[in-house]
């Protein structure tokens, strides 16, 4: 027992300084070589930065393509999905209230064309993408509301598809850049 | 669609691919034969010195747990230690506060039996030193313990008679040296270049680019996140775990950290076959373990995929599947894949949230975890086998009217009552501690507790019954992962739950490695025509029956109440 004790007592700390200390250190060093140096990396516009490219923010006006609803607001302080089960009613409530929204928002959209992401919470509530369907569903509001026309609007929504893994895994559009390119474009 | 089915097969695959010689290295390696890891000898012998072992001292199946459990014993007490204090201690750059004795209890425990419930979230519940020196280190060495505790039952199997189930600190350290820290160490620096955060910077505070004030959490979050799959641990660095996009970033980290979780208990099956040189029983085992992964998958992904039939009575196109708590870079396909896999293998990481997924995927989930032997944790899913292996042995030995055995050794009255000991535990647990959750839900909901019993649910009915079951399930099977719509940091389910993490940990690897060490002891009986072979596909099928049974009868009348409830309920 006593044995025992000391072995482990004297391994535990080898291994707290090579698992817990030497293994993330040689990690952090090779993390200084990608780009944002293993800190996230950032986006710049108009020379300031405007957040990271993995979290999504969030778009309220009818000016920028907005993204999907989150449980935390999209402040990445935290993260969260809503939690909520298929058969809540007050949740249903919620999506329906969403969906009133978006239709009052979009008014040449008809309820059957919006998929499903745009009214239900991401899982992490910072879900930066949405679909291509997403984003088309979008244009005429945005285009109405910048006062550009339709056309160079959805040009700039396929320009910013991204087609991962030779086109096997789901088609996303990042919102933020998409937003960036949209402020660009005259 | 098809291209995000493909995608999933492509998948698993590569982990097969894999998994096949990571098998056959991994063998080589507890057999002390030549290997390219090699170089890794130096390391090992200072560990050993430092450490006072001697690493080719023989062990007895009592001796090698009272290693195992000495050193677990100390890591517990220095978890929790580190928990309580770490508001005080350096590395702690967004000011992060201690954790409550209740919660640490609950973190300490859970990381130490390679669960990994987690009561708090990462981005305020811990300190990057915890994250790292507590975090980091348990789900390293809980998966290490599982791996040596597997290698002293397939010593046990491999001879004929036998004292000598191998030395614990050896098969511990190489379990360490050998495989998890070189797999760790690809998987992490893969995951740093697709933008998961390595560096030690704190919180950040920025303008979005329509003028909101929000901050982002970060940290040195890549070398967890590898362990935390490989060592089938599930814990995460963010509190949306492998949902957030910084723990995993993109399609292919998606597929990466799938691969992860399921390489090394895939692995350990092949590693079997050629350890103790029983090829064929390897295959039988992974083939009846694939069969069952498939029966779960299957439902899952056409629940998800097909979308939520309360959403389409809205009026909504699902042409994606179920979003909600869903992450569109991975889409309901590969989410569902994901559902699946960690629920059976006991790493419980998430990509998408399991609260909000359909009835069906939820009743896979929880299957997932009752059964937890399809595939299963790190080295603890085939000792699970093993115990319905020897239920299927008895059995079959009843019905062919012979003394049963395994492997050349009479499996008698004291082997069986411990299998049907561990096997009984895991259905008690789980039903015993539900039924009082919702008890006090039920009859006690205003109780002046830290937080209320009425308070607890984040959803009504079926589904409020599903997120206790499911918590307690997730407990028993050291999964790890939640509904996580339940509200669990409370003392109540804190400590509950910490009671369940640890005796459905420490008795399933007992129960095995006892069993093996007193079949070892025995007599070698030489096979001949009237032996029941374990490695025939009729045998298989026997142990798959069992499975099934003890599950369907343990589990049946829990899971009616929950989501076959809602599920009926939905459909209408």
């Amino acid at each position: 027992m006593k044995k025992n004790l000391l072995i482990s007592l004297r391994l535990t700390i080898v291994l707290i300084i090579l698992l817990g200390l030497a293994y993330p250190l040689l990690i952090a060093a090779v993390g200084k070589l990608t780009p944002g140096g293993g800190n996230g990396e950032k986006v710049v516009a108009n020379g300031r930065v405007v957040g990271y490219k993995q979290i999504g923010q969030s778009f309220t006006g009818d000016r920028y393509f907005q993204g999907r609803p989150s449980a935390v607001n999209y402040n990445a302080a935290g993260s969260g999905g809503s939690n909520k089960g298929p058969s809540n009613p007050d949740y249903l409530q919620q999506v329906k209230d969403r969906i009133d929204s978006f239709l009052i928002h979009n008014p040449a959209v008809q309820r059957s064309e919006i998929p499903a992401e745009l009214v239900t919470a991401s899982g992490s509530g910072l879900d930066p993408d949405i679909s291509p369907a997403g984003a088309y569903i979008q244009v005429k509001r945005v285009a109405a509301a910048r006062q550009l026309p339709e056309t160079s609007v959805r040009q700039l929504v396929e320009k910013h598809i991204m087609k991962p893994m030779a086109g096997l895994a789901p088609e996303t559009i990042n919102v933020l850049q998409l937003n960036i390119a949209l402020d660009q474009l005259k | 669609m098809t291209g995000e089915i493909m995608a999933v097969i492509a998948t698993f695959l590569v982990t097969l691919l894999l998994a096949y010689p990571l098998g056959r290295y991994v063998a080589r390696v507890y057999a002390g034969q030549k290997t390219i890891t090699d170089f890794m000898a130096p390391l090992e012998r200072l560990l050993y010195r430092i450490s006072g072992i001697d690493p080719l001292q023989p062990m007895n199946w009592k001796q090698f747990l009272k290693a195992m459990l000495t050193i677990n014993m100390l890591w517990l007490v220095y978890a929790m230690l580190m928990l309580i204090v770490q508001g005080k201690l350096p590395l702690n750059p967004d000011g992060n506060p201690g954790q409550t004795p209740d919660l640490a209890f609950n973190t300490a425990i859970s990381f130490l039996v390679n669960c990994n419930l987690q009561h708090y979230s990462g981005e305020t519940g811990l300190t990057y030193l915890t994250q790292l020196l507590v975090i980091t280190f348990l789900q390293f060495v809980s998966a290490a313990t599982g791996l040596a505790a597997l290698i002293a039952v397939f010593n046990g199997l491999k001879h004929r008679t036998t004292q000598n189930l191998g030395n614990f600190w050896m098969l511990f350290v190489r379990s360490v040296t050998r495989i998890l820290l070189p797999l760790c160490i690809i998987g992490a620096v893969l995951l740093a270049v697709n933008g998961t955060p390595s560096g030690f910077e704190g919180k950040d505070t920025i303008t979005t680019l329509q003028g909101d004030t929000v901050q982002v959490s970060r940290g040195p979050a890549a070398g967890m996140i590898a362990i935390k799959h490989l060592g089938t641990n599930g814990g995460g660095w963010f509190g949306t775990n492998s949902a957030h996009p910084f723990e995993n970033p993109n399609y292919f980290t998606g597929m990466l950290e799938l691969v992860m979780q399921v390489l090394i208990p895939v692995a350990m099956i092949f590693a079997l076959g050629f350890y103790i040189n029983r090829r064929r029983l390897a295959l039988i085992i992974f083939t009846v373990m694939t069969v069952g992964m498939l029966c779960l998958v299957i439902p899952n992904m056409l629940a998800e995929t097909s979308g939520s039939p309360a959403i389409a009575q809205l009026g909504i196109q699902q042409p994606t599947g179920a979003m909600e708590g869903k992450e569109v870079r991975f889409g309901p396909a590969a989410s569902a894949y994901w559902s699946v896999v960690t629920t059976i293998i006991s790493t419980g990481s998430v990509n998408s949230m399991h609260d909000s997924s359909m009835p069906v995927a939820g009743l896979t989930q929880l299957l997932g975890m009752m059964i937890n032997a399809f595939y299963g944790g790190c080295g603890v899913g085939l000792l699970n086998y093993l115990i319905y292996m020897i239920i299927a042995v008895f059995i079959s030995g009843l019905m062919v009217g012979r003394t049963p055995e395994l492997l050349g050794h009479k499996v008698e009255a004291r082997e069986v009552k411990i299998a049907a000991l561990v096997t009984l535990l895991s259905a008690f647990l789980v039903k015993a501690f539900t039924a009082l959750a919702a008890y006090m839900v039920a009859h006690h909901p205003d109780m002046a507790w830290a937080v209320k019993p009425g308070n607890w649910l984040n959803n009504p009915s079926y589904h409020g019954f599903s997120e206790m079951l499911y918590e307690y399930t997730s407990a028993n099977a050291n999964n790890g992962s939640g509904f996580e719509g339940l509200g669990d940091n409370n003392p109540f389910w804190n400590i509950t739950t910490g009671f369940v993490l640890i005796l459905a940990r420490f008795l399933p690897i007992i129960g095995p490695v006892a069993i093996v060490g007193l079949l070892a002891n025995k007599k070698f009986i030489p096979e001949s025509p009237g032996t029941l072979r374990v490695d025939s596909w009729t045998f298989g099928m026997v142990t798959f029956a069992v499975i099934i049974i003890i599950n369907a009868l343990s589990f049946f009348p829990a899971l009616a109440l929950g989501p076959l409830a809602e599920y009926f309920s939905m459909i209408k």
